[in-house]
């Protein structure tokens, strides 16, 4: 047989229902294979004893014909998802050593259909940034790179590291989280799929918080239809998340391969600023050509108040951070740094455990959220996020799905963008109002741009409605038969 | 609106972050640079504009029985504790 880590969850599953290949074999490759590329650093934490452990568990139940959804699949976990036992650090120093006594709802289901866990990935801390290279655990290095250049590029961010281990096949699928874009754009730089599902489809319960009315789990994986059968085990409703919905979870992967015939794909024409390159726009339009020889019809829409997402963003981000980030204290989990008074402890304990963006980011939150400017910045972003969201559901009058860039650029390199924050914040202009939104946004890998790199596009759906989601990127998925890195 | 030294220490003491002097000045310049990007919000007009202030929209949220639900495992709560003693989080002394 050949690399069985370069099978889809969906072939692996076929393999492992045959009896032609066991979980603890799947699972050994992909340990040797962790080991061969640390040189990427996607990994924060390896768990190899735990990944066999969980692998016998899985042979042992397929064969008394107890199989879950994910029977046997070898996955990364985000290392923003608390796992019992197992250092979380979000990528902060200030949770370095911290060994959750509790498990994540969406790690819990993962675990209950037959996951197996990996390793914990590397991210931005605490989820800030889109190059992941805010992590104090180190940059993660891209799989890929452009044709005949051997620098490193940036897997993109915040969940780099889950993105280049399915890309570079260290996983089969893995979890991701995305605030702003962080699941979406680091697909589309490592060129696989990833989906943002609706606010409230997963449970955020023992997710490390970045900004609540904004951070939704998702997963990245090879294929869209991995990622359809890999959502509909992570999400559902959760008791332990009062804003999690209430809402039955439908069957995702009956949705691959479904017609989409007559489906109103909709164009937003403020996606398209002056300046897009070349290769985007290609790509865009290829997207679109695809969609309508599958039926669909193509409308132009407006969102006319896209400009303003970014900045809007930037203040609702910031200053829900500001508040979560209060718990990170030096008492009760996590970094402590002694000081002589109470106050003194917590500011030493704060200063030497934060990164420089995240301060940035609390410090930001903290200023909008005083008193005397509330009004003015957060309860102002609050009414531009309403504007923001009306857009969409008068988009959706008339489209069933828009199709926009995931990002406005391919992969850039290691340590680029960094001297202007704003810079860094422009890769999110294409996933940020989705986010604020609260839709679905899913990512898929279109193409190469010129110089060789994966360029990504975004479906976008109606609340609850991945469903036409998954049916459009499959039609996309099939026409664009992009070459993922393995088959280079 | 452009940040001032002192109004960036006090925002830093509010935030509970200790920033060294030095490290004053550029911070102040850089926050004061995204606050001056994100001011192009006051171009929109919002006269009328209800804030959003739930996601889920429409949907229902579930509503509980207010009583324990979860608990009863203090050592499991201090296990990541840096100070600990006799079931209590240890901090520098507070009252005199």
């Amino acid at each position: 047989m050949s690399d069985v880590t370069h099978l889809t969850m969906t072939e692996a599953l076929a393999l492992l229902g045959k009896g032609e290949l066991t979980s603890v074999d799947l699972t050994k490759a992909h340990l040797a294979g962790m080991e061969q590329a640390r040189s990427l650093n996607a990994y924060i934490t390896e768990t190899p004893e735990k990944a066999l452990a969980m692998a016998g568990e899985s042979d042992k139940r397929r064969k008394a014909g107890q199989a879950g959804l994910l029977e046997g699949i070898p996955l990364a976990i985000k290392d923003l998802f608390c796992t019992e036992g197992v250092q979380t650090t979000a990528g902060s120093h200030i949770l370095q050593g911290f060994k959750p006594p509790y498990e994540s709802s969406v790690t819990t289901n993962l675990w209950n259909q037959g996951a197996v866990m990996l390793g914990k990935a590397n991210l931005d801390e605490f989820a800030m940034g889109s190059s992941n290279m805010t992590s104090h655990y180190g940059a993660v290095k891209n799989p890929w790179k452009r044709k005949g250049d051997e620098r490193d590029l940036v897997p993109g961010g915040s969940s780099g590291g889950s993105a280049a281990a399915v890309a570079a096949c260290l996983a089969m699928g893995a979890t991701g989280t995305d605030t702003g874009g962080s699941i979406r754009q680091p697909a589309a730089f490592c060129g696989i799929v990833g989906i943002k599902p609706t606010y409230g489809r997963c449970s955020r319960f023992g997710i490390v918080a970045f900004a609540s009315s904004l951070d939704q789990a998702g997963p990245m994986t090879r294929t869209v239809g991995d990622a359809a059968l890999m959502l509909k085990a992570m999400a559902g409703h959760d008791p332990k998340d009062s804003t999690s919905a209430p809402q039955p979870v439908p069957d995702f992967t009956k949705s691959v391969g479904a017609s989409i015939k007559g489906m109103k794909v909709g164009v937003p024409k403020e996606y398209r600023p002056d300046g897009l390159s070349a290769d985007i726009i290609g790509a865009w339009d290829k997207g679109l050509a695809w969609l309508k020889e599958a039926g669909a019809e193509i409308v132009e829409v407006s969102l006319p108040h896209t400009k303003y997402a970014l900045a809007t963003y930037y203040i609702v981000a910031p200053a829900e951070a500001s508040s979560n980030l209060a718990r990170y204290d030096g008492v009760r989990f996590g970094l402590r740094v002694p000081g002589n008074s109470l106050d003194e402890m917590y500011m030493k304990t704060r200063a030497e455990g934060f990164g420089r963006e995240v301060k940035r980011r609390i410090l930001i939150g903290t200023y909008v959220l005083s008193a005397g400017y509330y009004d003015a910045y957060y309860a102002k972003a609050q009414k531009l996020r309403t504007l923001i969201a009306s857009d969409f559901s008068q988009a959706f009058e008339t489209a069933d799905v828009l199709l926009t860039p995931t990002a406005p650029t391919p992969a850039f390199g290691l340590g680029e963008n960094l001297d202007d924050p704003i810079t860094m914040y422009l890769n999110d202009v294409f996933t940020i109002p989705t986010s604020l939104a609260g839709l679905p946004g899913l990512s898929l890998p279109v193409g190469l741009s010129s110089d060789g790199l994966p360029l990504g596009l975004q479906l976008i759906g109606r609340p609850f409605d991945e469903e036409t989601v998954f049916k459009a990127a499959h039609v996309m998925e099939t026409a664009a038969q992009f070459k993922r890195w393995e088959a280079r | 609106m452009s940040l001032d030294k002192a109004t960036v220490q006090k925002i830093a003491y509010l935030a509970r972050i200790e920033v060294k002097d030095e490290e004053l000045e550029p911070l102040a310049r850089e926050l004061s640079g995204i606050l001056h990007w994100v001011e192009q919000l006051s171009e929109v007009n919002t006269e009328g504009v209800a804030p959003m202030t739930s996601v889920a929209g429409e949907l229902a949220l579930p509503m509980r029985q207010d009583k324990v639900s979860d608990g009863g495992y203090p050592e499991k709560v201090l296990l990541n504790g840096p100070e600990t003693t006799n079931g209590f989080f240890l901090v520098p002394k507070v009252v005199e």
